[in-house]
């Protein structure tokens, strides 16, 4: 350090050191964080990216927001008021709220970010099909005024994960969904310096002076905004090793998502800690493809089910229990939907009853096409377990190495299995987009339209539009353990196989770090 | 010489337009979908195909190269798919770090590989000699991102002397700008070090065998005399060489470096565009790759003619 001190201070006394273009100024607070991924597109409407959404929450606020307690809470609305028949909601936005170029925010820049978001996102459009109409009806107020009774509109504006109902200024919202914005003026509590973002290397972000935090203490996205640094950065790291280093020296306050194999060697050090922010975790995903054989068979697909289990696959990719846990709920262990009732089949494998199944179905060994990502740790040994299983199982498996990117390319193809297309694949969630029938892609049963696997299910279609038009809390949950029950056993579009938890990395000179499903910015100080 | 140079820079237009159309069709033969990418995990197929329509990639390959080759024939290498942005103004961002970091590694090698590719040479057989042969080997054996974090280690974390990561313009100051580059540029400099050292003894112990050597030995000429002025200039045109392709090695090669240190240059550009499938951000840096090759492979050759007054063009 002190060679180092002595070489700087010489360089300064010759009069070489110059300020750099753009850096913080001296005093400046910089919270410099290195996220799972960097920022390469950043409309948070237009991509279910994660890092997008990350960024997302940095610089635009929401209306309602999910507590730690799964409520829903508001966030820049003030009061909202629902009619008698369930009809009519009206909310109010709170006084003083303004945007980054200081324009007040109004009602019409709500209802124009509504329905942009209610163009792209699963549970907008489907809020948006029973809205007869949004609109302004004065500065501060505005009006969704539904077609029928709807149970979802509070949990629909203040879901947490892609794609989040940002509010955005009129002008911009009425960007085409099919379109990027190119404006990137926000109301949240951190102002984007696109003069300073250099994709692939750093994002910069501003305290939003202007920003009217909530009085309640934060919880998850709701609750007061505080923004206890000047500077954000997000620098981008694509060597995992480089930020454990940079971690371990100081040069960065917070890595957020290091990887398992290296979270002994931050133990270890002394000047850093490991947070435990997204309580609600990870559930991996076994999909099937519902369009050839032998998975266009919903028996064989539940033979499938017999023969995996969810330890096997946690303890080959994560293998840490403290960052695992087996969960039977589809929905998430610990959340409002969640039950146990017929995911028990995810815990343990039961061989002699998948091949009893495959027998009763008809299997004539058509080789199950599995698609291995080879390149994210995370996800790198799924396949290969499963095929194990799937073998003992009674299943013939053609297990194909790739790529994550080559994957998401193949999976997007409905051919054959043999000309180039696949039967099955396995990914992760993160838990904040899989909590409800709505939000969970892997039940969208509307066809070839539809996500990948393109199950055409009338009847999960129907439920989960009961599930949406409930408007009572217990009923609702009701209707989701009956959805987990026929997942399970007749109408199989997934398995969903285990849960796991990633410790952020941050040095201990910082605190404040929020809990959540995302990693939220704002609250957090430096302490050194 | 002036007919040559305009003979030479009028064949790079083939080469590049070969390359234009190699690389162009590697990419669409590769599997992958940028649009895929693009929308995200949750996206549907619908959303999927709508980006693909929006990026032209559903159009025939042979119509998207010929609307691609017509901007590139206007000088505009198109927009990057992910950020929306010039690939021109990208590259403009990142050519910064990779070529101070090849200038700093190529100081660095010439420095260090010539003098000592020279005392081998000139103590042929000694201890010496085996010493700067055994690092040669050592240098060529030692994958690049080891030494880079065997150096972080030792220098960075254990005695703190440097940063781990990053890099700083030349306009934040020369302090700055060389304490970023000092770790980087000594990890990689090692391998061409290693090269160039091995190609200088190799020249100068052909040419100290030579005639004019011997006579100019015989005359009492000094031996550094006989080693600078008659030795190392009459070796000089294959150490050029092999220092010229380093450049070139560099400028386009550097991926694992500017990883392990962190470094936005062009080398990180290209892996973080070939991982997501940006096409037209991949075709716009290999072009210019290429292009920097003709270029420095030319230079190579002009300098021929200072070195050896035989050469003639």
């Amino acid at each position: 350090m002190a060679f180092r001190k002595r070489f700087l201070a010489g360089a300064a006394a010759l009069g070489l050191a110059v300020g750099a273009a753009g850096g913080p100024a001296a005093a400046e607070t910089v919270l410099k964080a290195v996220m799972h991924s960097d920022l390469k597109i950043v409309d948070p409407i237009w991509t279910t990216a994660y890092i997008t959404r990350n960024h997302g929450y940095n610089i635009y606020d929401t209306l309602f927001a999910m507590d730690e307690t799964g409520a829903i809470r508001p966030q820049m609305v003030d009061s909202w008021k629902v009619s008698d028949d369930g009809l009519t909601y009206s909310f109010t936005l709170r006084e003083g709220l303004v945007f980054h170029d200081g324009q007040p925010v109004t009602a019409e820049d709500a209802v124009a970010s509504i329905k942009r978001w209610g163009t792209r996102d699963t549970m907008g459009i489907l809020l948006m099909s029973y809205v007869e109409r949004a609109e302004a009806k004065d500065a501060r107020t505005f009006e969704l005024q539904l077609k029928k009774p709807y149970g979802l509109v509070l949990l629909s504006l203040g879901k947490p994960s892609s794609n989040v109902p940002f509010v955005m200024p009129k002008r911009v919202a009425e960007t085409p969904g099919t379109e990027q914005i190119t404006d990137y003026t926000g109301s949240g509590p951190f102002v984007f310096r696109k003069d300073l973002w250099k994709p692939g290397a750093i994002a910069v972000y501003e305290k939003f002076k202007g920003y009217k935090p909530r009085s309640e203490p934060p919880s998850w996205g709701a609750g007061g905004k505080v923004v206890k640094v000047d500077r954000l950065e997000w620098i981008s790291m694509p060597d995992h090793q480089t930020a454990v280093n940079a971690l371990i020296s100081g040069e960065i306050d917070l890595m957020e998502a290091p990887p398992h194999d290296l979270l002994p060697v931050l133990e270890a050090e002394a000047s850093v800690q490991l947070f435990e922010w997204n309580t609600l975790g990870n559930q991996y995903m076994f999909r099937f493809n519902s369009l050839h054989p032998p998975f266009d068979n919903p028996k064989i697909r539940r033979a499938a089910l017999e023969a995996l289990n969810q330890e096997d696959f946690l303890k080959a990719v994560i293998g840490d229990p403290r960052y695992y846990k087996t969960c039977a709920a589809m929905f998430v262990c610990g959340t409002t939907f969640a039950t146990d009732k017929g995911g028990e089949v995810m815990l343990k494998s039961d061989f002699e009853r998948s091949k009893q199944l495959l027998k009763e179905a008809g299997y004539d060994g058509t080789p199950v096409l599995l698609l291995h990502s080879t390149d994210l740790v995370v996800l790198a040994n799924l396949a290969p377990v499963a095929k194990q299983l799937l073998e003992k199982g009674g299943f013939k498996v053609d297990m194909v190495s790739m790529d994550w990117q080559s994957l998401v390319a193949r999976r997007a193809k409905k051919d054959k299995p043999a000309e180039g297309g696949w039967s099955a694949f396995m990914t992760s969630w993160v838990a904040a987009d899989i909590l409800n029938p709505i939000s969970t892609a892997g039940l969208n049963a509307t066809g070839e339209k539809g996500w990948f696997g393109w199950f055409d299910d009338p009847k999960l279609e129907a439920m989960k539009r009961a599930f949406a038009e409930e408007t009572d809390l217990a009923k609702q949950k009701k209707i989701a353990e009956e959805i987990q029950v026929y997942v399970a056993t007749e109408g199989t579009t997934h398995g969903w196989m285990g849960q796991w938890y990633q410790p952020m990395a941050i040095r201990k000179t910082i605190a404040g770090v929020l809990k959540g499903p995302v990693p939220y910015m704002w609250n957090i100080e430096k302490k050194g | 010489m002036l007919a040559f140079v305009l003979r030479r820079l009028l064949a790079t237009v083939p080469v590049l337009l070969t390359v234009a159309l190699l690389v162009f069709l590697m990419l669409r033969l590769t599997p992958g979908d940028p649009a895929a990418i693009m929308a995200g995990d949750n996206a549907t197929a619908a959303q999927i195909a709508e980006i693909r329509t929006k990026l032209g990639l559903d159009q025939p390959i042979l119509v998207q190269f010929a609307i691609w080759l017509g901007k590139v024939l206007t000088g505009d290498l198109g927009e990057s798919f992910f950020f929306k942005t010039p690939v021109a103004t990208l590259i403009a961002q990142r050519i910064g770090p990779t070529v101070a970091l090849a200038t700093t590694t190529m100081i660095i090698t010439v420095l260090v590989a010539v003098p000592l590719g020279t005392l081998a040479a000139w103590r042929q057989g000694t201890l010496l000699d085996r010493f700067v042969m055994g690092f040669s080997v050592l240098g060529f054996s030692v994958p690049v991102f080891v030494l880079g974090y065997a150096l972080i280690y030792v220098f960075a974390i254990q005695l703190q002397w440097l940063p781990v990561q990053g890099y700083r313009p030349l306009s934040a100051g020369l302090g700055p700008f060389l304490t970023q580059l000092a770790l980087p540029s000594c990890a990689l400099s090692v391998i061409y070090i290693a090269l160039v050292a091995r190609i200088t003894r190799a020249a100068l112990l052909e040419v100290l065998g030579e005639d004019h050597v011997r006579t100019a030995r015989a005359k009492g000429l000094a031996e550094s005399a006989v080693l600078l002025r008659h030795g190392l200039r009459n070796a000089a045109v294959p150490i050029v060489t092999v220092i010229g392709l380093g450049i070139a090695l560099l400028i386009g090669g550097v991926v694992v470096t500017e990883s392990v240190f962190n470094i936005p240059g062009l080398g990180r550009l290209t892996v973080d565009a070939v991982l997501g499938r940006d096409y037209p951000t991949i075709q716009g840096v290999i072009l210019l790759f290429s292009f920097l090759y003709v270029l420095i492979n030319l230079v190579i050759d002009l300098l021929y003619t200072l070195l050896d007054p035989r050469i003639r063009y």
